[in-house]
């Protein structure tokens, strides 16, 4: 299995440690209800350095990523983050992302772990025609994550970049207890945040300084586990569950990222046909009516007939209920419809609620 | 650690025996690996189990897990505390999260399970 370069941090901190898609990383130290809840309520500290770097640099480069990719990015200023995704020529996911434009020439991909090497593969094999030099410098990136109300406060003493300064979706270069390093007002999870990369040998050094930092203020170091139920409640995609080749860019809801007017891409024809004569089908959030929890793979029941599978689904530790994401036939996604999950023997009610589930409030 | 009086099946559930009455939970090691339990699933008063047949389920964040019935028997009473606070698993596994009375079918069945220092022997074996 790969290790990231705080492997011993979390084997310290009593992690309870599994393998992930290759990798060794912490699922929970304290709990995932706690540290769920930290996050929510102050803050928590994440090691997602296993994540995936891909760096375009080039004449090229602008060009290269509007053709790969939905979004617009030419409207991004340099240290400007947007939310994207790699489409297929059907207008559906290789991944979801996000593009970091660091120069006119230069343009920085975040891609989940995953997918890291199936990204730069797609990446490589779509370079001809194109001046621009494609590099995964994966390995050579630690990247933490430091989430929640509280993260401004316990972040700024320890850098010298202003952070009452960064606006959401910006990244400024500074130092981190004096490591040089690109820190983002970015996340995963639906609170306030910043991500922190960084390629010298020992963040341990970082991550060190953010939990002592924190301490006072109520910070948890935070596992996989509940990184996925942060990012459930505030309706995240995560590929593989809710995205992926079979899911159109429009069926995920994600109309916001398609900018047609910024011209071709790979899958916009599809897309474009999609958008003019309606979608097939939706992903909505659920919350649960019976008692019980809907997990991915559970049957979803319409009028007794099976339509779907739940895609996510988990028992929310903040909002205190079972929510999940599944995709319905588009006459069927109204808010306060009603259908049936099945659960093991049983069939328990559940009906369409609007998301995010949960939105900050700050 | 573990209470003597208890019995311990090799699915980490315990039994504490009171004349005809079975109490029954699942051990210590059982929540630690489970994590924090949110969804606790009961059968119904009247049930009859056999041995190792499936009670019901405990769901933590990330997993279902089945329970097994150590011992056969009809359910007389479940505790209904864990509908509202499934984290007393959590909290005291071999205690206020005990999970349901049987009325003993076959007192025989205790037989086969283990007591506490080879339930613990066996979890030492496990770590392996």
């Amino acid at each position: 299995m790969k290790i990231t370069r705080l492997n011993s941090n979390h084997k310290k901190l009593g992690a309870k440690m599994i393998e992930f898609f290759g990798w060794e990383m912490p699922v929970e130290y304290k709990g995932i209800i706690d540290e769920h809840n930290a996050v929510r309520t102050a803050a928590g500290l994440f090691d997602v350095s296993h994540m995936g770097e891909i760096m375009i640099t080039g004449k090229d480069a602008l060009a290269f990523v509007q053709h790969l990719t939905p979004n617009d990015a030419s409207r991004l200023a340099q240290n400007q983050v947007q939310y994207t995704a790699l489409t297929t020529p059907q207008g559906t996911f290789v991944d979801d992302m996000l593009v970091y434009c660091l120069g006119p020439e230069r343009y920085l991909l975040v891609v989940n772990a995953a997918n890291t090497d199936k990204d730069f593969r797609w990446v490589v094999g779509h370079l001809a025609g194109f001046e621009v030099k494609a590099e995964n410098l994966s390995d050579s990136y630690s990247q933490l994550a430091l989430q929640g109300p509280r993260a401004a406060e316990i972040l700024q003493p320890l850098t010298d970049i202003r952070l009452d300064g960064m606006k959401p979706f910006w990244a400024a270069w500074g130092k981190v207890v004096g490591i040089d390093s690109l820190v983002s007002r970015t996340g995963y999870t639906g609170e306030d945040g910043f991500e922190i990369y960084t390629t010298v040998s020992e963040p341990g050094r970082i991550w060190n300084a953010v939990l002592e930092s924190g301490r006072p203020r109520g910070i948890l170091p935070i596992g996989l586990g509940a990184r996925d139920t942060l990012r459930l409640e505030a309706k995240l995609m995560l590929y593989g569950n809710d995205i992926d080749d079979k899911t159109t860019v429009l069926e995920a809801d994600l109309k916001w990222i398609v900018k047609f007017k910024k011209g071709a891409f790979l899958g916009s024809d599809i897309l474009l046909k999609q958008s003019e004569e309606g979608i097939p089908r939706k992903i909505v959030g659920f919350e649960l009516l019976d008692r019980g929890i809907a997990r991915p793979h559970y049957p979803v029941f319409v009028g007794g007939e099976k339509v779907a599978e739940v895609r996510s689904g988990t028992f929310a530790p903040y909002l205190k209920k079972s929510i999940g994401l599944v995709y319905l036939p588009l006459e069927k996604t109204d808010i306060g419809t009603e259908f049936e999950i099945g659960i093991r023997d049983k069939k328990v009610k559940a009906k369409v609620i609007p998301t995010p589930f949960y939105k900050r409030n700050y | 650690m573990y209470p003597q009086d208890f019995y311990y099946s090799q699915d980490h559930e315990w039994v504490q025996v009171k004349g005809d009455r079975a109490l029954v939970g699942i051990t210590e090691f059982a929540q630690k690996q489970l994590g924090d339990v949110v969804y606790v699933e009961l059968p119904a008063i009247g049930v009859q189990l056999t041995v190792h047949q499936t009670i019901g389920s405990i769901e933590s964040v990330k997993a279902v897990s089945e329970v097994f019935s150590p011992v056969s028997g009809e359910v007389v009473e479940v505790n209904a505390e864990l509908n509202t606070s499934p984290e007393l698993v959590n909290q005291d596994p071999h205690g206020k999260g005990w999970i349901l009375r049987l009325k003993i079918k076959n007192p025989a069945d205790v037989q086969s399970l283990m007591k506490a220092a080879e339930y613990e022997k066996f979890l030492e074996g496990l770590a392996h």
